[in-house]
């Protein structure tokens, strides 16, 4: 059976996987996202802290993620959630520390200083200057960061179904187990168009977001 | 950067914690595989050695040269086009470069090996090819203006200056190779993947850890390894921006 | 009006004070330059006024009020700050960006919408054209006219302006500094203003505070510092230039002799020969009824012509107004290697002469700064 064979005749669970896929990546972007640029806007205030916080990111991201696996489920089994999505969607938020962290705080810090002078001179708070100034100007650069997290985590999220996590990864094992080599490649070739697909997605997301002022015409 | 003052301090807390661990995991009993089965590990471990640095040299001989091939004048028209469909190809992710190595070539240590060449000659194809692009024109205009070569200039001029980024990109191109390589189990081609991946089906977490901790420990020294080479053999006058 | 009480500012840390025991008076409407080298603390005195670092001793009042006992928010937003970098917010288009602190306070959207369009014209910018413009696609100098526009939105009484021409090319900063002081003869805002180009200072400052390593060296106004230097440091600093400086202060005609021997057009030609013989003159220069400037003679023009000055007088193109400062006049007088420089106004009537002698007489000369005006020299008319 060729590849194509088996994507036309399983589309439907192919879809539930990809479905399944997006979710827990999606649930741990969302948390990486929700605890990443308001850390990394934190950490902009505070350069020692920042110093270590993005080199333990940085360790973090040195470990593969199949031997983060590893190390996790005996730790987490001890909590009754050694395997599933819930050791996935942590491994995910933790990988997508770095790249979200690091944009975030590259881009606030690079602000111009006397921007943020004229604006503290003209009579604006410090929050308003983060706010109405700093994370506009630095909307692009964080989603940058995002999109290499998003991108990241589809792979590591295939890996994650080998844990009980579901998704596309299940068609790539179970494939080798069964040495079914169409259900691989759909597999493989699946989780390579959905990294893709959300790299251009979220490239045109980025460049939306990136003020019409700040565009390098 | 390592924050230097916190050096004493990280070490001293990264020890006792990785000690602590080391306690508990001894009793629950984590350790017994690893303390039973010591030239197992062993082998193992040599065996994702070779696949990364062979792999890695390929990568590197192979990436340095078509990455330096794309910065010349005559790859001008197809630049562009060459380095976005790199872009495109570094999205695909390890397990899928892997899996469909494996359906068109099969099992073994020679598929892994074209699959971690693969996947890791994209970032120092880009890398090279960045790092030579973002030096000043004004030094290659002196080089040829002193009267060197084309290729005295690439030699002396641009790849000295451009190293920084370049040996940045071989780094993570390893390290990343180390975290592929655990998965060359799925291939057949062994590597500490084997204990990693037996221990997950096993529910067994002696093996799992047998696995995960070296292969951690691998990629987290390799990486150290690295910094420091590329503090030694770049130029203290070179600029290492980021 | 502003008022600074002994102020002094050590940071944390330091062995000296970046600002010593300051006391300072700036009446409303005036502007106050700030000027002196590097690290004298010019800038520092200027920032303790809106809060920007926080004074260690001292008090400064605005308009009678301490700044220690309001808002520092509030006090920034009803004093208009300008920096030398500009620092217009990129993301924000030119209306946005002037429009900042009024919407900070609550203006309605067609209110802002107006004042942007005032300012814009204010500053010489076509409102439709710079209105959705965004700061990368500014000028230099059209950056700073907004970065001007934007502190004065909210029509603050008290302007800090910090080196704002400083990053701006020689002709522009010329333009940009005219403009300004026109501005402030219509708005009239209390300024204190910083620099460390001496020739600025004179040029916009009517009061002039000039501080070195922290400390008040002298005050007064421009022609004070360069005519009474309080001792060598500022001696030195005005520049061993001063006297020629001091000619920028002054106009043609403060310096201009007055009602220059000259002859009419219709006088007889070997009339005004003998004349000028007995009187010595080179040559002439020639009116006609209305006073206006026809031209002028040489004694051999003249020589052998039976009939009337004006048939024989040759144009004389170079004049120069008498509302133009001394410095730029003289300057005409060398590139033309000219003797002399007739003073006509719009119309062509002839006010007056510069020659090296009025010159040197004006550099040697005590000034009366009371009347502002030089002893002019009277000469003798009509030459008949």
């Amino acid at each position: 059976m060729t590849t194509y064979d088996f994507i036309a005749r399983n589309w439907l669970e192919l879809t539930q996987l990809a479905w399944q896929h997006t979710v827990f990546v999606g649930i741990a972007l969302a948390i990486a996202i929700v605890t990443g640029v308001p850390l990394g806007v934190y950490l902009t205030f505070n350069r020692r802290l920042a110093d270590t916080v993005l080199y333990l990111a940085g360790i973090m991201m040195t470990v593969p993620s199949v031997a983060l696996f590893g190390l996790m489920i005996p730790i987490l089994s001890v909590f009754g959630h050694g395997i599933g999505t819930v050791p996935a969607i942590i491994a995910l938020v933790l990988y997508s520390q770095l790249p979200i962290l690091r944009s975030t705080y590259a881009a606030i810090r690079s602000v111009d200083p006397a921007i943020i002078e004229a604006g503290l001179g003209i009579g604006m708070t410090r929050a308003q200057v983060l706010l109405k100034v700093q994370i506009p100007m630095s909307l692009g650069v964080i989603f940058a960061g995002v999109r290499v997290a998003v991108v990241m985590s589809i792979g590591i999220g295939a890996i994650a179904a080998y844990i009980g996590a579901g998704g596309l990864g299940q068609y790539i094992f179970n494939g080798i187990t069964q040495t079914f080599d169409a259900m691989i490649n759909a597999g493989a070739v699946a989780v390579s168009a959905m990294a893709i697909l959300a790299d251009f997605l979220f490239g045109r997301l980025e460049k939306k977001l990136v003020s019409r002022g700040l565009r390098r015409d | 950067m390592k924050p230097k003052g916190r050096r004493p301090y990280f070490t001293i807390f990264g020890l006792a914690f990785a000690f602590w661990l080391g306690i508990e995991a001894q009793h629950r009993g984590y350790v017994n595989f690893a303390r039973e089965n010591p030239r197992e590990i062993y082998r193992l471990l040599i065996q994702h050695l070779q696949l990364v640095f062979i792999s890695g040299s390929i990568a590197v001989a192979l990436g340095l040269g078509i990455g330096i091939v794309l910065t010349r004048g005559f790859m001008r028209r197809y630049r562009e086009v060459t380095l976005s469909i790199l872009g495109i190809c570094q999205t695909v992710p390890s397990i899928a470069v892997i899996a469909i190595a494996m359906t068109y070539l099969g099992i073994g240590s020679k598929t892994a090996i074209f699959a971690l060449v693969v996947y890791s000659l994209l970032p120092i194809i880009r890398n090279t090819v960045a790092g030579i692009f973002q030096l000043d024109p004004a030094l290659v205009d002196a080089g040829q203006g002193m009267g060197m070569t084309p290729r005295q200039v690439l030699f002396k001029v641009e790849i000295p200056n451009a190293m920084y980024i370049i040996l940045t990109g071989i780094r993570t191109a390893v390290v990343i190779n180390v975290g592929t390589a655990a998965m060359s189990f799925l291939v057949g081609a062994g590597g500490l993947g084997d204990l990693i991946f037996t221990g997950i089906a096993m529910v067994d977490a002696g093996l799992m850890l047998a696995g995960a901790v070296p292969t951690a420990c691998l990629a987290v020294l390799l990486n150290w390894g690295f910094e420091r080479l590329e503090n030694l053999l770049i130029s203290p006058g070179i600029p290492r921006g980021e | 009006m502003i008022e600074l009480d002994r102020v002094t500012k050590t940071y944390p840390g330091a062995t000296q004070p970046a600002v010593e025991s300051i006391s300072l008076r700036v009446p409303e409407g005036e502007i106050c330059v700030f000027i002196g080298p590097s690290g004298c603390g010019k800038t520092t005195l200027m920032r303790l006024i809106n809060r920007l670092i926080p004074i260690s001793s001292g008090s400064i009042s605005v308009n009678g009020q301490n700044i220690m006992g309001l808002d520092p928010i509030e006090l920034r937003r009803r004093i208009g700050y300008v920096i030398q970098q500009v620092g217009l917010f990129p993301h924000m288009t030119v209306r946005d960006n002037i429009g900042t602190v009024p919407k900070l306070l609550g203006w309605t959207k067609a209110k802002i919408d107006e004042r942007v369009d005032e300012l814009l014209t204010l500053v010489n910018l076509n409102p439709k054209s710079f209105r959705d413009r965004y700061p990368r696609q500014l000028s230099g100098g059209q950056a700073q006219r907004i970065g001007v526009a934007r502190a004065m939105a909210a029509n603050p009484p008290i302007m800090l302006m910090d080196e704002p021409f400083g990053a701006i090319d020689p002709i522009n900063r010329e333009v940009l500094q005219d403009e300004f002081l026109s501005i402030h003869a219509k708005l009239r805002k209390t300024v204190i203003f910083v620099t460390h180009d001496i020739n600025e200072a004179i040029k916009m400052g009517q009061r002039i505070a000039l501080l070195n390593e922290g400390r008040l060296v002298q005050t007064g106004l421009p022609d004070e510092l360069l005519n009474r230097p309080a001792n060598e440091f500022v001696k030195n600093f005005v520049g061993t230039d001063r006297v020629l400086k001091r000619l920028n202060l002054l106009k043609v005609k403060d310096a201009m002799m007055l009602n220059p021997v000259h002859c009419l057009d219709d006088d007889a030609s070997e009339k005004v020969l003998e004349q000028m013989i007995r009187q010595d003159l080179a040559f002439l220069i020639v009116a006609d009824r209305d006073h206006r400037l026809r031209g002028y003679v040489n004694r051999r023009d003249l020589r052998g012509h039976k009939g009337k000055v004006g048939d024989v007088a040759g144009r004389l193109t170079l004049t120069v107004s008498p509302e133009r400062n001394l410095k730029e006049a003289l300057s005409q007088m060398l590139s033309y290697d000219l003797g002399i420089l007739v003073v006509v106004d719009e119309a062509g009537h002839i006010q007056g002469v510069l020659n090296s002698t009025t010159l040197f007489k004006l550099v040697g000369d005590t000034y009366d700064e009371r009347g502002g005006h030089w002893e002019r020299i009277t000469a003798g008319g009509r030459i008949l």
